[in-house]
């Protein structure tokens, strides 16, 4: 049964598994590192639809079809959410698909929140097959957040790009590793960053404050882990985390990346501080951390996706940008937690 | 870490934008939208419009040029370039009011595209219009 330890933290100590993760991409991210990894890559990135909008639902259903061909289940449940407002992304992919979902929330840190629910719901028995996805549509995100895409500005260096794609995995009570084997929920983070383009920094707190529960509420060292992961800090939310965590005596320098500076090649993809949004995590999760735990070069994970906490009216309102961050273990042995 | 101490950590951390490099470009590809004007101008006024309406004629030469150039998503590039050297002519304040028309054409034509064509450039329009009426209450006031 799963159990409440620390303050945080919630452990398994039954096998709640990840059977299958699949991942789909835009244009852009099809051309970056991961290219070659990712289970579909869009060749243009209206998806066939009529608007950015639709174009991430239909990227989330395919995504949602491929996930259930890879693991050969048909889920109980989707745990699943985007960017967009009231979850329209999600909620218009998953329409024609008719399984049970939730959705939910918590910006670019979604895809940690459906991880952890989907493996309680799991571990629980309400559930033996339980699909857990995210989406993001730089377009949809753009006409959300920020300006209109034809209009001629200079993005910030500090400024992340958000990905076009989605990722999901199968969370499942089969004996097959790898295991979620414990999660710790962050808790939300104010720091009074209000600069929207600079979301690495609103959101590196979260992240250290979550990782550095995570360790104390298991007692585990920082180099336990093959590799910390986290969501979409960019480059200039991996420098505070490396430094906030110094501050706290706990170092992860060698053992550090971010999904964020791995989906895009920022000398020649001009992205500056890196990738960010709900599949960024996901995307990558699913398109090169999932192979490599399933190949052995990984066997243990903590992956931590970041999310900032605002909407254009918290903004526009002068309220600071709230970070937020979700830490998932993902092991290739269950572990019989004795804490 | 109070808000203070971690903001200089951020500030230290976020990297500036390369400051020389887009005031050369901003400066050159401003300067040269203005060369377009002026030789728009001379070119009206070589064909017999007085300076006003030479004037006229330029101003309004460049606004559809550059909202042609945002519909075609190349002004979207050449923003990405010159920075404020595109954003600060004319043909900047066009841009601001075609890419939103763009953009929001898809929520209609009224709640969306009309609603939303001066997102950008309204507190231009809005506050350019009071300051407008202040000067000329000074100078109907004070200058005469």
């Amino acid at each position: 049964m799963a159990k409440h330890i620390g303050a945080e933290t919630v452990v398994f100590s039954k096998p709640v598994s990840i059977i299958a993760a699949a991942s789909t991409a835009g244009t852009k991210e099809g051309e970056g590192p991961l290219g070659k990894l990712f289970d579909r890559v869009l060749t243009d990135n209206m998806a066939g639809e009529e608007t950015w909008e639709a174009a991430e639902s239909a990227m989330v259903k395919d995504n949602l079809s491929i996930l259930f061909e890879k693991s050969g289940v048909r889920p109980d449940f989707i745990f699943a959410g985007d960017l967009q407002n009231q979850c329209c992304g999600t909620n218009y992919g998953v329409k024609d698909i008719k399984i049970p979902t939730f959705g939910i929330f918590d910006a670019c840190a979604t895809f940690g929140e459906a991880l952890a629910l989907a493996a309680m719901t799991v571990d629980g028995g309400a559930a033996e097959n339980v699909a857990a996805g995210v989406s993001s549509h730089f377009c949809s995100a753009e006409r959300q957040f920020r300006f209109p895409l034809e209009l001629g500005n200079q993005r910030p260096q500090t400024s992340t790009y958000t990905v076009t794609g989605a990722g999901a995995a199968m969370v499942s009570n089969k004996d097959v590793p790898p295991y979620i084997t414990a999660f710790t929920i962050g808790k939300i983070v104010d720091y009074g960053v209000n600069d929207a383009n600079n979301m690495g920094a609103a959101m590196a707190p979260a992240a250290a404050e979550c990782i550095s529960a995570h360790l104390r509420d298991t007692v585990r060292a920082a180099d336990y882990y093959d590799l910390i992961v986290t969501g979409d800090l960019g480059y200039v939310g991996k420098e505070l985390l490396l430094q906030l965590l110094k501050n706290e005596g706990i170092d992860i320098a060698d053992n550090h990346t971010d999904c964020g500076i791995e989906i895009f090649d920022k000398a020649s993809q001009d992205t500056h501080a890196g990738g960010s949004g709900c599949a960024c995590s996901a995307a990558v999760f699913a398109a090169m951390l999932y192979k490599r735990l399933k190949k052995g070069e990984l066997n243990k994970i903590l992956l931590v996706p970041t999310g900032a906490l605002m909407s254009p009216t918290s903004i526009q309102e002068g309220k600071s940008i709230l970070g937020a961050a979700y830490a998932v273990a993902i092991e290739n042995g269950v572990i019989k937690w004795n804490i | 870490m109070n808000n203070e101490s971690y903001d200089d950590m951020v500030k230290k951390a976020s990297p500036d934008s390369p400051l020389l490099k887009d005031c050369i470009r901003a400066f050159a590809v401003g300067g040269l939208i203005c060369v377009i004007g002026q030789m728009l101008t001379n070119f009206a006024l070589n064909y017999g419009l007085d300076e006003r309406g030479a004037a006229t004629f330029t101003s309004v030469t460049l606004i559809v040029a550059a909202s042609l150039l945002t519909g075609m998503g190349l002004y979207s590039k050449i923003g990405k370039f010159a920075g404020a050297g595109s954003i600060v002519p004319i043909t900047g304040f066009s841009n601001s009011v075609t890419s939103p028309a763009v953009e929001f054409k898809k929520e209609g034509y009224v709640l969306g595209l009309g609603s939303k064509i001066f997102i950008i450039a309204g507190p231009v329009i809005l506050y350019g219009v009071l300051t407008s009426i202040i000067v000329g209450m000074v100078y109907y006031f004070a200058g005469r």
